[in-house]
């Protein structure tokens, strides 16, 4: 019994100078396993009388217990001090970049499109389509242009034959879909339109979403009040909004709209026209077949070049059309 | 139309400085474009006297004046030919400021002193003219500042009239509007008949009454078209954008842009007999006054003599009868000409001129007979003559009828959303000439003025009282309506879902023209004609795409030519096919990659995207829009033929994947290898709504194999033999490694064809209600096996 106290020392030290795990075990083997000196001091109780067995047992478990306790919170250590060392080896430079497949994008154009749909698909509106090429009846005649019309000379039609061409507006749409369906009607017709003239403000080609709404009891003051959120929404600004006569063969009354857009240079308001709308004309409706007397309408029109420039602060209109990486990468 | 404000406010004078006039005529929607000064600006400019004129003793071409201020006399040096002693002419004293800054002091011109400079027009920014001093008429007062004598504190206004308000295109007519807008009545010249001081009148025959429902002429003799027109005619003239030419031709614009009756004059002697107003004769030949010759047609109006046309009605009048200095006798004319037969005439012949711009949009028919009697007036105080009678050929049936209009009290407030006190209603129906007939019980019966041809329907008349009152007065309100909700198919996925399934794959997308060039599309899409344009802006834009690929690539070289190496870009939009008479219009969706398929990176960011990665993206769509589509071995003329797939779904063509043909590719100069792809959208989008199924409690069994077969043998020929002979409770089959090399084939398979590929697959099955026992998995794997050798020829790898 006399070795017991030193034994346990001995242990204690061979714990402390373990460095590794396997070390350590080699240890628990060398004490407490089942040949190991401390669980050998057992075999000696049968030697003492059984007076004193009980407090020599006692004291081999204590010896065992420091042991394995000092056993065990080395091996913790050991774990803990292998984990951090794996995870330092396993450190990386967060700082690179990923990998993989870049974002595209969107074309401006059609970024623009779809808040104009979402705006309006909000309010009830759906979104038609319609051919391209057209025929003169959609794109003027039902339209209240006919052949004789000074307003064909403003259109610059592209032309395949007298009677097929390249639709000059998406107004032609809401023909089809009147034509098609019954009132009332909620639409917007977004797409591509055609006018033949080429410079530094003009494409032969560019968008156009136009609207119309066919109720039974719908007034200019709707159409205003239409326009004026619409037009707030879009540029996301409480901006005024002012209404100037103008002319369509299609609607009337007709009007140009204006937005406020930062000051002149003698402090009064500068005006940008970005729209045109009015009352659907009673010759449309005529063509469509919609009684006039029941039903009554409006009708806007836009050009989305000329939103996306203004909202985006693109200053030449043929960007849109180079398809220029460059560019379109602004607006992903 | 460019006015003078100056002449306008001779007609009516609104308290409203010019800005706040051009804002008003423009709420009121006749939108002003800009404005300009009539005059350059300049200080110190009178109106001078040269009393005598000497020659300069060193310069032949420098002439030494004398030059009265009205109280003193000074030297002036003037190298103006037209300068002589008596004339009266601008003169910048010393001191005086010119347009651009040009300070005026004492000067020695060639020795001699010379205080001050008699000025041209076009140092005065008043005209292009530099041809010599501006002479003044002999009563302008000397000493006189320059710019108070001609009134040059005056701007020149543009309007942008739209097409209906034909009545504005005169002083008179925009006056009319500003007094409608202001409440002021208008200082309207008195025009009163010129008697008749012989009996000659021109012979007139109208043989196309409906073109020409009313024909006005008159002889005025003996006049003297040497004589200039004065000096405020001609500046009035300048002011509105209009050169003076002679008298004659200065007095018929000045009408036109006071009144707005475009007029001609006549040289009585080149026209044979009489006038006769028809329509041309076929193959009819006209040499116009601007030196054109012209081939007439029979639907354009003429004005002729006896044996030959001699103006296009409305439009021009001809050389051979034009006026000129030594004619002597006129024939005025002032006609109504029919909008509808004068429509598009001009622009037939390539002109616009400023008498067919009126015409075609509707001028004044009781507008013929005070414009004739001013005219006359005007032009015998400048060039003298004796007037004789006006002959007036007046085809009543087929002078535009007045119509009555009711305007109804409900109709007016439900459009515009307001109800305008019926007082305020008439006040503005009266102020715009519009006769109120008769008061209804529901509202008011009106009849419109000559001069407004524009308004015929009860719409018009609520423009006119909207406009008026102001749209910005009347209310904004929320529309009402039934907002019935819209039926959406669930298994058709919307265009912006696909967009967005390309940009979340690196794609950017491009809007490029409808119309391409024919060279470009015709080595991609030979066996369609585009159909071409009448009418194309340039030769590269002038016919419709048959495929988008047209424009994506020559997007690629554009940026190819900007150091763009890696592009992905996609397209949607229609395709335009002829199919015999008709004309297809496709909605398409196309793309085309090039260049490395991921950004390059740190770790292996350089291999080139290849025909797979865009299979890859492509299957995935198919995935997400529920569908399934085949890909087969085909051939297109822009692909690449050992690297083209035709896209099928329910063996219906939906597209084609492939690499551009190499020989295209040099063609168009296009850098590396590029991928590219069209799907037709319509048949693509509609997949499916989810059907549940049981999913399996059971495990799934793998079995892999490698085969070796033959390069002719297609994975799908692999995939059908297997998948016929799997069972039905086939979950799934995939390639796991496919090896195509030198060492294969030779002497392990029986086919004798070269470069055979080895192919590895695993099969998996799964059974809904039970595990599948090890022997079934066997016999349909050895199935499998034994059907991909006697029908593909493939052989077991070892």
């Amino acid at each position: 019994m006399e070795n017991l106290k030193q034994l346990v020392q001995d242990g204690l030290a061979g714990v402390a100078n373990a460095d590794n795990l396997q070390a350590l075990d080699h240890i628990r083997v060398e004490y407490l396993g089942k040949k190991g000196a401390i669980t050998q001091q057992a075999k000696t109780l049968g030697k003492l009388s059984s007076d004193e067995r009980p407090a020599a047992g006692q004291k081999i478990n204590d010896a065992k217990g420091r042991v394995e306790q000092a056993i065990n919170a080395r091996r913790s250590d050991l774990e803990r001090i292998a984990i951090e060392t794996k995870l330092a080896s396993e450190a990386i430079d967060v700082t690179l970049p990923g990998r993989g497949q870049e974002l595209g994008g969107l074309h401006p154009v059609t970024r623009t499109l779809q808040r104009i749909e979402d705006f309006f698909a909000s309010a009830g509106y759906s979104v038609e389509q319609g051919p391209e090429i057209e025929d003169d009846y959609h794109n003027f005649e039902a339209l209240n242009i006919p052949g004789h019309h000074p307003a064909r000379a403003m259109h610059d039609t592209f032309y395949f034959n007298p009677g097929t061409l390249l639709r000059t507006h998406t107004s032609p749409v809401q023909i089809r879909t009147m034509e098609a369906g019954k009132p009332p009607f909620r639409m917007i017709c977004p797409g591509r339109v055609y006018r033949c003239d080429s410079d530094m403000t003009h494409t032969p080609m560019f968008h156009q979403v136009e609207g119309l709404l066919i109720e039974k009891n719908v007034s200019f003051a709707d159409l205003k009040s239409t326009v004026e959120a619409f037009l707030r929404v879009f540029f996301e600004r409480d901006l005024k909004v002012r209404f100037r006569p103008s002319y369509f063969p299609f609607t009337e009354p007709s009007a140009e709209v204006d937005i406020e857009w930062g000051r002149e240079a003698d402090g009064s308001i500068k005006w940008l026209e970005v729209m045109g709308c009015g009352m659907v004309h009673p010759k449309v409706f005529e063509h469509c077949g919609i009684d006039a007397e029941e039903y009554r309408g409006f009708a806007f029109g836009m050009g989305v070049e000329r939103l996306a420039m203004l909202r985006y602060g693109v200053n030449d209109l043929r960007m849109f059309f180079e398809n220029d990486l460059r560019f379109l990468r602004q607006f992903r | 139309m460019k006015f003078s404000e100056q002449w306008l406010r001779e007609w009516v004078n609104p308290a409203l400085d010019s800005q706040q006039l051009m804002d008003q005529i423009t709420m009121a929607g006749l939108e002003v474009d800009g404005f300009e000064p009539v005059a350059g600006k300049f200080t110190g400019i009178i109106v001078g006297e040269v009393l005598s004129v000497e020659a300069h003793p060193d310069a032949d071409k420098l002439r030494v004046c004398q030059v009265s201020n009205g109280s003193t006399q000074v030297q002036v040096v003037c190298g103006a030919p037209n300068v002589r002693a008596g004339i009266k002419v601008p003169f910048a004293e010393l001191g005086a400021v010119l347009p651009g800054d040009f300070k005026i002091k004492k000067a020695k011109l060639r020795g001699q002193p010379s205080v001050g400079m008699l000025c041209s027009g076009a140092e005065l920014g008043l005209s292009e003219d530099h041809d010599g001093i501006l002479e003044l008429p002999a009563d302008a007062p000397v000493g006189q500042s320059f710019a108070d004598y001609l009134q040059l504190n005056d701007i020149a206004i543009d309007v942008d009239l739209t097409p209906n308000r034909a009545d504005c295109l005169s002083i008179k007519g925009l006056a009319r509007e500003v007094g409608v807008l202001n409440s002021l009545p208008l200082n309207t010249p008195a025009i009163n008949p010129v008697a008749a001081v012989h009996n000659e009148v021109p012979d007139v025959r109208v043989e196309a009454p409906a073109g020409c429902p009313r024909y006005l002429g008159r002889i005025l003799r003996n006049v003297d078209l040497t004589a200039q027109s004065p000096l405020w005619l001609q500046e009035k003239l300048r002011r509105s954008g209009t050169r003076s030419i002679d008298a004659a031709v200065d007095v018929t614009n000045y009408i036109l842009l006071e009144l707005g009756q475009p007029m001609h004059a006549f040289d009585r002697a080149e026209i044979d007999g009489g006038i006769v107003v028809r329509m041309a004769k076929p193959e009819e030949k006209l040499v116009l006054l601007d030196g054109q010759e012209v081939t007439l047609t029979e639907q354009t109006l003429v004005i002729a003599d006896h044996s030959k046309p001699i103006a296009i009605a409305g439009v021009m009048g001809g050389e051979h009868s034009g006026v000129r200095p030594k004619t002597r006798d006129l024939v005025l004319e002032s006609a109504y000409f029919d909008p509808i037969t004068l429509a598009g005439k001009a622009r037939h012949y390539g002109l616009h001129t400023d008498a067919s711009h009126r015409f075609e949009r509707g001028v004044d028919y009781n507008l013929a007979r005070s414009a004739m009697e001013r005219a006359t007036e005007l032009l015998i105080s400048i060039v003298g003559g004796e007037a004789g009678d006006v002959v007036d050929v007046t085809s009543a049936e087929h002078l535009p009828k007045p119509v009555s209009i009711v305007l109804r009290e409900k109709r007016l407030a439900d459009v515009l959303g307001l109800a305008i006190a019926n007082a305020k209603v008439e006040d503005i129906l009266t102020r715009l000439g519009l006769a109120v007939e008769e008061r209804l019980d529901n509202g008011w019966k009106v009849s419109a003025p000559s001069f407004r041809p524009d308004i015929t329907i009860e719409e018009d008349l609520i423009e006119e009282v909207g406009r008026i009152y102001g749209y910005n007065n009347l209310p904004v309100t929320e529309p009402t309506g039934s907002l019935g909700l819209r039926p959406k198919a669930e298994d058709t996925r919307p265009l912006s879902a696909i967009r967005n399934y390309f940009v979340a794959n690196g794609y950017q997308e491009a809007i490029t023209y409808s119309f391409v060039d024919p060279k470009v599309q015709e080595q991609l899409d030979p066996q369609n004609e585009g159909i071409a344009l009448a009418n194309p802006i340039s030769a590269d834009l002038s016919v419709m795409r048959t495929t988008l690929w047209s424009g994506l690539l020559k997007t690629v070289v554009h940026n190819q030519n900007r150091q763009q190496p890696r592009i992905r870009l996609f397209e949607s939009g229609l395709r335009f096919m002829k199919e015999g008479e008709r004309i297809l219009q496709q909605p398409m969706l196309a793309g085309v990659v090039t260049g490395n398929q991921n950004p390059e990176n740190w770790v292996n960011g350089r291999r080139n995207a290849d025909f797979f990665d865009v299979k890859g993206e492509l299957e995935s769509l198919f995935r997400l829009l529920g569908i399934t589509v085949d890909f087969r071995a085909g051939k297109h003329p822009a692909l690449h033929p050992g690297q083209t797939a035709e896209l099928l779904r329910d063996g219906q063509p939906v597209g084609w994947l492939g690499t551009l043909h190499p020989q295209v590719q040099k063609n168009m100069e296009l850098n590396g290898t590029v991928i590219m792809f069209e799907l037709f959208l319509n048949p693509i989008v509609t997949g499916y709504v989810p059907n549940f199924k049981d999913v399996s409690k059971f495990p799934e069994v793998r079995r892999d194999l490698a085969i070796i077969i033959g390069s002719d043998v297609k994975f799908a020929d692999v995939e059908r033999v297997a998948t016929h002979h799997a069972g039905e409770h086939l979950n799934a089959l995939r390639a796991f490694d496919v090896y195509q090399g030198e060492s294969l084939g030779k002497g392990e398979v029986e086919s004798e064809s070269e470069g055979n590929r080895s192919l590895a697959l695993s099969l998996f099955w799964q059974h809904p209600q039970r595990t599948l026992t090890e022997d079934e998995v066997h016999g349909l794997f050895n199935g499998v096996i034994e059907a991909l050798k006697a029908e593909l020829g493939a052989t077991l790898r070892s």
